[in-house]
């Protein structure tokens, strides 16, 4: 009697995964490769780096686009900008979304210094390749910093990047791995402040590891993104940066031009209109702090802003 | 060939082979992780094996619940350690104890079960006290199972032990996440060819070992089987 019971209950559990999985792949379309490139095919291809609020923009996009009816793949979550740059240079993804300075001095001029926004996106638009195309700035920024807890700025009288000069060689600092390489890494806080810390700890990329280190003192400073909604609720203080070190970061779209028409482009253009500084640190923080999910918190967004 | 290519020309390079980032003292760092795991792995799953087979009894559940544990994410397993301890310098050991454990406490429950009860019986016979049974009879014959569990376990970990780089740790692990994060496949490459070389020495060291602590009767009789 058990077993029978048992058996009944198993196979509308089986029955039941079978219609969600069919489900989803009626809903997702999955017939266009994200692989094929994007030049010919019909389909726009979306990636995104490997942290939350990159995965959060492409999902804006995603829906913002699915919303005026076009067709829309996604490949989330590539990686650093070293490896997903070339990935949308050779068309294999279409459109993703960019910070405008860290996309300036990694991969396209390495030696610039252009430091506003309107600086950087000059510099971006003379020095992108023809085939890529950089749309409008969101006043939205996730600048890196340098940031450290509240207690050391307190105990050492920290306000900006220059005021760590006296103290540098006695501490570690913490960052992602690219870090020790990129012009405005290690590299920058050598030349712009003359600053030459005692070791170098490879952490994440402003996540989980770069905080437990920073709170429990492995690392006394980390680069960390602006927007990171732990600097509010584990109180972090983000050292000013007089010399500009870390450019302008502006949240826009970065486009494989043979991909998108104008509709598309109208449409992300729409997007970053509508994006703001307050807007994108709320939406990091519900994902973070209150662990919503990617797209429950863009369609919030797109329909708030009438564009969902 | 790319590959092989790749790892050749970043192995060759001067520049890596000195200082604390250099090969040698990555090397030594990964050694270190993986020994102090199995130490930990083989003090926790030897004892736990060779009891449970011994007296043959709860083996089921407990085989059946380190075959279990062996399907925990091992990298999610790091990160969990890792926030619950708040970023402790020793996180990195949870997973890798959890990956070793079970095949080593496998092993030697199978090891100790499978001796024939005449053995035992003869053992007993001749005057033996059960645990002069135990060290004389039963452990020497489970040797080569054991030997194999512990074998497959620290090639696991050798593997394994790139994911301390996770948490900002050394190892060779170091030179696979720096290597992706830059593009540098070179590096990757060749942090990955230096862990496959590792792991085969372990290889080659544990079937030297098997050759010098098993008796030869039982070395024939493991391979004919």
């Amino acid at each position: 009697m058990h077993r029978i019971a048992l058996y009944k209950a198993m196979a509308l559990g089986i029955a039941a995964a079978a219609g969600l999985t069919l489900a989803a792949c009626g809903s997702s379309g999955g017939k266009s490769n994200p692989l094929s490139g994007g030049g010919g095919s019909k389909s726009v291809v979306i990636g995104s780096a490997n942290f939350p609020e990159s995965q959060l923009l492409a999902t804006i996009y995603q829906q913002a686009l699915q919303a005026k009816g076009i067709k829309v793949t996604t490949k989330l979550n590539i990686g650093a900008r070293e490896v997903y740059y070339p990935l949308i240079r050779k068309g294999t993804i279409t459109i993703l979304p960019e910070y405008n300075g860290a996309l300036l001095t990694t991969s396209v001029s390495p030696s610039s210094t252009a430091a506003s926004t309107a600086q950087v996106d000059a510099a971006l638009k003379a020095g992108l390749p023809s085939t890529l195309e950089i749309l409008n700035p969101s006043t939205a920024q996730d600048a890196d910093s340098v940031t450290v807890t509240a207690a050391f700025a307190k105990k050492y009288h920290l306000k900006s990047i220059p005021d760590l000069k006296p103290i540098a060689k006695n501490m570690v600092f913490g960052g992602p791995p690219e870090f020790r390489t990129r012009a405005d890494g290690l590299i920058g806080l050598k030349k712009n402040y003359g600053l030459v810390f005692k070791n170098f700890k490879p952490t994440d990329t402003s996540s989980t590891i770069t905080f437990t280190d920073l709170m429990n003192g492995s690392v006394q400073a980390a680069d960390v993104f602006t927007t990171s909604p732990q600097i509010i609720s584990d109180h972090f203080v983000v050292l000013a940066d007089p010399k500009n070190n870390f450019a302008a970061q502006n949240v826009l779209p970065l486009v494989y031009k043979p991909g998108v028409n104008a509709k598309i482009i109208g449409i992300l253009n729409a997007v970053s209109a509508a994006l703001s500084q307050t807007a994108l640190l709320q939406m990091d923080s519900a994902l973070v702090v209150q662990h919503a999910s990617y797209s429950q918190v863009a369609s919030g967004f797109l329909s708030a802003t009438g564009l969902g | 060939m790319s590959f092989f290519n790749f790892a050749w020309q970043w192995l060759i390079a001067v520049g890596h082979w000195s200082g604390p980032e250099g090969v040698p003292s990555r090397l030594l760092e990964h050694v270190e992780y993986t020994a102090l795991a199995m130490v930990i792995s083989a003090a926790v799953g030897l004892p736990a094996g060779v009891i449970i087979g011994h007296f043959g009894r709860g083996g089921f559940a407990v085989v059946s619940l380190a075959n279990i544990w062996r399907s925990l994410p091992t990298l999610g397993l790091l990160i969990l350690a890792f926030v619950l301890s708040s970023g402790a310098s020793w996180a990195w050991l949870i997973p890798l104890v959890a990956l070793a454990v079970p095949p080593i406490l496998v092993n030697a429950y199978e090891g100790v079960l499978g001796v024939d009860p005449d053995l035992k019986d003869a053992a007993t016979g001749m005057g033996m006290t059960p645990l002069q049974v135990l060290f004389k009879v039963e452990i020497p014959v489970a040797l080569p199972l054991i030997l194999l569990g512990l074998r497959t376990a620290t090639i696991q970990v050798v593997s394994t032990a790139t994911i301390a780089a996770y948490i900002s740790l050394g190892g060779l692990g170091r030179y696979i996440i720096d290597g992706l994060a830059t593009n540098n496949y070179g590096e990757v490459a060749g942090g990955a060819a230096l862990v496959v070389l590792l792991a085969l020495v372990v290889q080659f060291a544990f079937s030297g070992l098997t050759r010098l602590i098993v008796p030869a009767g039982l070395r024939n009789q493991a391979r004919q089987s």
